[in-house]
């Protein structure tokens, strides 16, 4: 960029977007650059900044995220009406009890390794249970979530039943990848939960891809029904990667039925966002492949909720990508194996005092939605069905010897298929060397 | 060319090859025995699987409006349309990933690299979300992608346009490699690679892209397709076996005629399948011959014919009554220079000495650093 536009981009980004401050919806604080486009369609004359209507066009179908102005307004009035109320006693309680899930599994998590029972690479989830339950909660069973390590809450949210996920931890035969993968790589095909990648940034192409057959599928296939959407769940840490910055632009580009979320809870093992990045504003980096960057408080499930709605509406609809910066914390290090040093212990107990958890509470109780009772039966549920997941994880077995070796490739022996379509292995002519070669 | 098909007719005419006799008879008599541009083989193989399957797509740079970067793609956009010939842009580990994604949603990308050295800044996503995504998903999540390109040399351009990556990706379980020869393993190889349910790696090779074969009938048909992990002997021979992968098979079977003239009878095998190696053709063909060398275009440290030695060690040391030969690219990043060039790759005189080497006709040379 050059040094003349690179003032006015400093103040280009704040419109519509930005939930905190204002919202200005001037569009004459759009970004300019002299390097926009190489298609004649896009040319781009930074003298006429003020009114290409591909930028307004681009404007109007951002979202707005109204949570924070209707919290304003209903403090405001001091008596909420049951009709402003962010959510309904169901949703409410479907809510809290998926997040408690989240935090008891992950404090069990804990313990269960300091017994030597999990073993390896563990990444907790603890504080950050809001932006999970915030947009899982509103996705169909076939739409996908694809994470990175720290998976554990995704894939109870997204319904992996927890036994499944402990036995996966232990490492037994019962696991959801029947202990191929650990804690770091759960997949599972029934739920459409895709990963589990290790590497940082990986999942975001791959969550690309499958944003990109829901497509293929709805506009080649001709499967006119097919609206599923993807959820990409990924740090601040990555959001300086290459790849990220890749899949914006193609996501944006094809028009992609997918959600970008960042996780950002301000640290990368022990690298502080501030210390890794040029503009720590994410949200910035949206509008600038041209989709709509949001940024909510990732401490307050129902924000999350709110914004998230709009996303995956967004998507389904076939407007496209939306990338949505969740500002959160969490609790514990960056894994088990962190001795988590260099964070600051007023930061830490900044964002303990925001736990989700008693912030939704306090919304349910305080709005009459539930008593104290029935959260209480919630958390001894919960507390049950995990205690009930160790001891099923305990029982089962370790993988068979034999399981070392299965399942390398689809295929059984690597001879591929054969003309007739089958595997070429299951001819017996093949296998007995007189078929043609 | 004509070198080749001279080839073709002296194997047709043997009576241990172990092709139908229709199919030799076509190859040894008939004059009018198809030939076909590796080119347009690789062309009309992606076109049989793409109206055969309409889940098959094609991506990657410049392989639709340009026709493909060496034109191997040239017409698959005006017939399957922008949908299904996508052209990308210059992001290779995003789009790489954005296959392996629909790959595991049952889609089945072809993910063209413009030469497999563009394929180091995708290497992540070959490696770890698609050669692994089988097991670690216990079954799950099989990943039916196939990642083509031209691999290794081409002529004058440079070190980082010219490096061979097929012991990189041979040594990675859970993917299959393929490197064909001529037109005809190009065409069978690349179907069975598409509809494979693994992830394979195809590596061509660009001087192989305009050099013409003869096709039998057989191999014309859409429904062609050669076997995963099987070697082919293109010549038989007793006295000392050479194998050989891609742009190699062709020098090993000048060399073969070369040494035949000598009195040396050399079996080539075109190994076809580097990842599952067919060690058992190998191992075969040395406990008939006993005498092995391999030839390969890659760097010699920790290359394929260092696995084919080992095999062979393993499998049939009895049988051998000479040291593995190994003939390899120079262990230096590719020069520019048009006769540093040549010094660095593999060239039929070298072929040819070695397999005398083998055979004890030679002075023993001092070990090449």
């Amino acid at each position: 960029m050059s040094s003349s536009t690179f003032s006015s981009s400093i103040n280009a980004i704040k419109p519509c977007f930005c939930t905190t401050k204002n919202h200005s919806l001037n569009p004459s604080s759009i970004p300019t650059s002299s390097f926009f486009g190489s298609t004649h369609k896009l040319r781009y004359n930074p003298l006429t900044a003020n009114s290409p209507s591909f930028f307004k066009k681009n404007r109007q179908t951002h979202i707005v995220a109204v949570s924070d102005v209707k919290q304003k307004q209903q403090q405001l009035k001091s008596t909420p009406s049951l009709g402003n109320l962010l959510i309904t006693k169901e949703e409410g309680l479907e809510v809290y009890e998926d997040m408690i899930l989240g935090r008891s599994f992950e404090d069990m998590c804990a313990q269960m390794y300091y017994r030597g029972k999990m073993f390896g690479f563990v990444h907790l989830y603890n504080g950050q249970e809001a932006v999970s339950s915030g947009f899982i909660k509103l996705l169909k069973k076939q739409d996908t979530v694809v994470s990175t390590y720290r998976d554990h809450v995704h894939a109870l949210s997204k319904g992996v039943p927890a036994r499944q996920v402990m036995s996966e931890l232990f490492g037994k035969t019962t696991g959801c990848v029947r202990g191929q993968g650990g804690s770091m790589h759960m997949f599972s095909k029934e739920h459409n939960l895709i990963g589990g990648f290790a590497f940082i940034g990986e999942g975001i192409p791959i969550a690309t891809g499958t944003a990109f057959t829901s497509k293929y599928n709805r506009e080649v296939l001709k499967q006119a029904d097919c609206d599923h959407v993807t959820v990409a769940f990924f740090g601040d840490g990555t959001c300086n990667n290459g790849q990220f910055f890749e899949c914006l632009n193609m996501a944006a580009l094809w028009k992609l039925p997918i959600v970008f979320v960042v996780e950002n809870n301000l640290w990368a093992i022990g690298m502080s966002h501030l210390r890794a990045t040029s503009d720590p504003e994410i949200w910035k980096k949206g509008p600038a492949f041209g989709m709509p960057g949001v940024h909510v408080d990732g401490m307050d499930v129902l924000k999350v909720r709110e914004v998230a709605k709009e996303a995956v509406e967004r998507a389904r609809r076939g407007d496209g990508p939306t990338l949505v910066e969740c500002e959160t914390y969490r609790f514990r290090g960056h894994s088990l194996a962190d001795p988590d040093e260099l964070r600051d212990p007023s930061e830490k107990a900044h964002y303990a005092a925001r736990d989700p958890i008693t912030a939704l509470k306090k919304y349910l109780i305080e709005n009459k939605l539930a008593s104290e009772a029935e959260l209480k039966a919630i958390e001894k549920k919960i507390d049950e069905l995990v205690e009930e997941a160790v001891e099923f994880a305990d029982a089962s077995p370790h993988p068979a010897r034999n399981q070392l070796l299965q399942n390398v490739f689809a295929d059984p022996k690597g001879f591929g298929i054969g003309p007739d379509g089958k595997y070429r292995c299951e001819d017996p002519k093949f296998t007995e060397g007189t078929a043609h070669v | 060319m004509w070198g080749i098909l001279r080839q073709k007719v002296v194997a047709g005419g043997s009576p241990l090859v172990r092709i139908r006799p229709v199919v030799s008879a076509l190859r040894s008599y008939s004059s009018a025995a198809k030939e076909m541009m590796v080119r347009d083989a690789l062309n009309s193989a992606l076109d049989e699987e793409m109206s055969a399957d309409p889940k098959v797509f094609l991506m990657g740079e410049e392989v639709g409006e340009y026709q493909g970067a060496y034109k191997i793609s040239k017409g698959l956009l005006d017939k399957y349309g922008p949908e299904r010939v996508l052209d990308t842009p210059i992001t290779e580990a995003g789009f790489t990933g954005i296959g392996v994604g629909a790959a595991y949603y049952g889609l089945k990308p072809v993910v063209e690299f413009m030469t497999f050295n563009f394929s180091m800044q995708a290497i992540d996503h070959i490696i770890n979300s698609a050669a692994k995504s089988n097991y670690m998903s216990a079954g799950q999540m099989p990943v039916p992608i196939v990642f083509r390109g031209p691999n290794g040399a081409a002529a004058g351009v440079g070190a980082q346009h010219s490096h061979c990556y097929a012991a990189w990706y041979a040594s990675c379980p859970g993917l299959k490699v393929l490197a064909p020869y001529n037109s005809e393993d190009a065409r069978g190889l690349l179907k069975a690679a598409i509809r494979d349910p693994d992830p394979v790696v195809f590596l061509e090779n660009e001087l192989l892209y305009g050099e013409s074969f003869p096709v039998s009938a057989e191999a014309l048909d859409s429904s062609f397709c050669l076997p995963i992990g099987k070697a082919k002997i293109e010549r038989e021979g007793k006295d000392v076996t050479i194998t050989a992968f891609s742009k190699m098979v062709g020098f090993s079977l000048k060399a073969a005629d070369i040494l035949a003239k000598e009195g040396i009878s050399a079996e080539v095998i075109n190994l076809r399948s580097i990842r599952p190696l067919d060690r058992a053709t190998i191992n075969a063909s040395v406990r008939k011959t006993n005498r092995l060398v391999t030839v390969e275009e890659g760097f010699p440290q920790h290359g394929i014919g260092a696995e084919i030695c080992t095999s062979v060690i393993e499998d049939s040391f009895g049988y051998l009554d000479a040291p593995v030969e190994r003939i390899s690219g120079a262990d230096v990043p590719m020069p520019y220079a048009a006769n540093l060039e040549r010094m660095a790759v593999p060239q039929v005189e070298d072929i040819v000495r070695a397999a005398k080497r083998a055979c004890y006709r030679a002075r023993p040379m001092a070990a090449v650093a």
